[in-house]
Parts: C-alpha cells; structure tokens; sequence
C-alpha cells in the first residue's frame, strides 16, 4: 500500500504524560525529551499543568524551554488554554474578562513560539469573535476544539462555525479532539467499572448498546430501574459523552482543521488502538490535505491506574509507531 | 481521575507550633493546577470525625490561608500534583500510630455543570 505525500506531522500533547508528571516520576523536561525520543517534532503543552506560577511564564523559563526544545529536537506547536468563567464563587466573568483571558493566553502562547492555542470547548464563539483579531495580529490560530459529545452539526459548533465562516478571520479554526470517534467502548473504563464492583449484567448492557451505536439517551434510567449504583450509573453516563461519528465529516471543514489532538485510551498489544479506528481516520486527513500535527492525548491511565503501574510512555511510543505507518513512514525514518 | 493521590502517604504529622492537632499533606484530583478561588472545599475526617474547616488551615509553596479567605484568592493556585499542607486542629493531641485520615475535595471546573473534584481515604501513620 502507498500512501500519498502529504505534510502530517507528528506530535504529542504532554497532557499525555500527566500521570507521571503527577506523581513526579517525570519532569517536564523528561516529557520533553521522551517526546523527542519518540520521533515526535510537535510539542503541545498546557501551560497551566505543567507551569508552576501561570499565569507568570518568566524569562528563566522561556528561555530553559527553548533550549529544551534544540536539544531534544523537537519544536513548540500548540498551547491549550482554559477559560475560567467560574473564577469567581459569586458571578460569571464578563465578556471582557473571559476575552482578556483568551489574549493572555494567547500572549502565552508566543512567549513559548507556539503558533497555535487550543480554546477549550467552553469557550462562547462571541469571545472567539472578539479574540480573534487580537490572535490574527499576534500570529497565533486560536482553535476550537471539538470534543466529545460534540460534533460538526451539533447546535453549539454550528455557532462557532458561523463566526468562521462569517468573520472568514484567518486567527479562527477547529481542532478535532479524535475522543469523537469512540467506535467500541474502551474496554479500559468498562473493566475498571468492574473492578470498582459494578454488575456485570449492566456493563454489558452498556457496552452493547454503546457498541452497538444505540439509543444510549436513556442508558442512565435503564441501568437505575435494574438496581444499579453508582459505578454502573457512571459507567452509563461515560457512554452518553463518548461519540462515534463518520470522520469525513472533517473533509468539509478541512481548511479550519490545523491541528489535530490524537485522543486514546489503550494501545493495545497489536499496536492498534482498541476503540478509535485511527486506520480509517488517518486517510481522511491525507484525502483531506491536513498538513498540521497529529498530537497525541493519552487518557487512559485513569482506568488502569489502581491495578497496574501506568506507562504513558510506552503508550505514546506505540501510537506513533502506528501513526509512522499510517502515514506511509519507512522503519527508521523516526528513529 | 487522580483521587487515589489525594491524600499523600508521606508527611503525616503532629502541629509543632504547641496546638494539638496534625497536617496531612494532599494533593488535587485533577490534571491542571488552579486558582485557589475555584477550590470550594477540602474537607477532612479524622478517625472518623470531621474537623470545621474553620480549624484547618491550607498551605501551598508556603502561602498559608484560612478555608474562608480562599474564594476571593484569584492570585495563588494549587499546582497540578502539588503537595499542600492541610493543617487542622484537635482536641485531644493525636495519638502516635495509626489514624483513619479522609480527605475529599470540592473544585469548581467551568466547564462542567456540577462541581468536580474526588474523595481518598488512607490509614496513615504518625510517628511517635
């Protein structure tokens, strides 16, 4: 099988290292570094994990972090920020104040040369409207991310869509968040379940309809009305938040997409991931054109972390592995 | 997501500055660090009984606060993975050995529609 030429590039979100970095078993210059050693070129940070003292990036910092990235070979892609609306116990930030947020970030994200920030999906598409000249002069593309339940026609992204489109700002795009292709349920949450003593019947219940794309609406109230507790009830309503959607849904949006976040819960063995069929999402950003990074997010190590040591490393290395195939790499080429 | 972490099985120890009581070092249940203002509660149980947030303290990097002076501290934060000292007071002075010690913690994440944040219990040992 050839696989067109195209500009995909690998990366990886240190978000994917947060058990580690966690339990200080790695420093974010080991992130950095395992990273590289990976074949990773991108690096995506969140600022507020991994930068004691945000909002304050100093020059000591900037300055560690750049020589961090030469020595590791690697370069900054991609900040993720947060938009704190609920800073405050008594009121909501204001526009301005969720807007000045957003720039800050941005701002941040310079600081640290990357040239595009990540807004989460919290983020109302009036603050993105207004950010977005702010973002244009700076060089910076804030994305939206699309994120599980989330989806191109779902009400909230098709207002996001509509600033994009209407503003047609070259500072606004989207960053799909690949946890909206949960083909098969991630038998690392189910099994946790089962070990956190939920019934099994009911997980059952869960995986099947959930596997079987069904009616997953009600799965909260079905698992109540046959005796379960709350692991079952959380088991059910983590089925309501994953999604699975067609990826070529993404061709139409393709020239807003500049980054995507490689969402997975379990590398397996085969070096496949068990519920996201990256082998039939990869194509449709080769069809599509995308020339930005491939960035994994490892999520997996809240599931696994009671029974086994968590090894997000091993994890990322066998992503991208599979990325190096999908994407038509030769052996080596990443070494 | 890390509320196995939350209550650190170092560092358990008796107050030093002549009250009775203890500090129990804990860490937050969740993947980014936070303005102090966003953390709603951390309420801790003691061998089964709960200490009034109004007899703990809550230090991080050194900043002591009272739990009633953190909703309008925007301006500190408790780091991802970052150990504070939960400082309570007691009664009685805690007997050396072992003590049942409960730590659950309430955060306000903006984006989810009901407050975050996890419970951990842990038998921890204070030193003689």
């Amino acid at each position: 099988m050839t696989t067109p030429a195209h500009q995909i590039k690998r990366g990886v979100s240190l978000y994917s290292f947060q058990e580690e970095y966690f339990l200080r078993t790695l420093s974010l210059e080991d992130c950095i570094r395992v990273a590289g050693e990976i074949g990773a070129t991108g690096i995506e940070l969140i600022p507020e994990q991994m930068i004691p003292g945000f909002p304050t990036v100093t020059d000591e910092f900037v300055q560690q972090w750049f020589a961090w990235m030469e020595r590791y070979g690697t370069r900054p892609v991609a900040t993720d920020l947060f938009l704190d609306t609920k800073l405050h116990p008594d009121r909501w930030l204001t526009q301005e104040e969720q807007v000045a947020s957003v720039c800050r970030d941005v701002d941040i994200a310079v600081r640290l040369g990357a040239g595009i920030v990540r807004a989460i999906i919290n983020t109302p598409p009036e603050v993105m409207e207004e950010a977005a000249p702010y973002a244009e002069e700076k060089g910076v593309r804030l994305l939206l991310e699309v994120h599980a339940p989330f989806h191109y026609e779902h009400p909230w992204i098709l207002e996001h869509l509509e600033v994009m489109y209407r503003t047609g700002s070259p500072a606004l795009g989207l960053m799909p968040d690949m946890g909206t292709y949960v083909e098969r349920f991630p038998r690392v949450v189910s099994e946790r379940a089962l070990r956190d003593g939920a019934r099994p019947e009911l997980v059952d219940l869960v995986v099947q309809t959930y596997d079987d794309h069904g009616d997953t609406h009600a799965l909260m109230d079905i698992v109540n009305y046959r005796g379960g507790g709350p692991v079952d009830f959380g088991l059910a309503r983590q089925a309501t938040h994953y999604i699975w959607s067609e990826p070529k849904a993404m061709l139409e949006h393709m020239p807003l997409i500049g980054h995507i976040q490689a969402k997975f819960y379990e590398m397996t063995d085969e070096g496949v991931e068990y519920s996201i069929p990256y082998d039939r999402i990869v194509p449709v950003l080769l069809e599509g054109g995308f020339d930005g990074h491939l960035s994994s997010e490892y999520e997996g190590n809240r599931h696994i972390q009671d029974v086994h040591p968590v090894d997000s490393v091993e994890q990322v290395r066998r992503q991208h592995a599979m990325f190096a195939r999908l994407l038509g790499e030769t052996p080596g080429e990443d070494a | 997501m890390f509320d196995r972490y939350i209550v650190c099985e170092e560092g358990f120890r008796a107050l030093d500055d002549g009250r009775t009581g203890g500090v129990v070092e804990v860490r937050m249940p969740y993947y980014r660090g936070l303005a102090l203002s966003m953390v709603e509660a951390v309420d801790l149980v003691v061998d089964g009984r709960p200490v009034p947030p109004a007899r703990t303290s809550f230090t991080v990097h050194g900043n002591t606060y009272r739990f009633d002076q953190l909703p309008r501290t925007t301006d500190d934060r408790w780091e991802m993975g970052e150990r504070a000292q939960l400082a309570f007071e007691t009664d009685e002075p805690l007997a050396p050995g072992e003590h049942e010690v409960a730590v659950a913690v309430r955060l306000r994440i903006s984006y989810m529609p009901v407050p975050s944040g996890g419970r951990d219990s842990k038998r921890l040992t204070l030193a003689a």
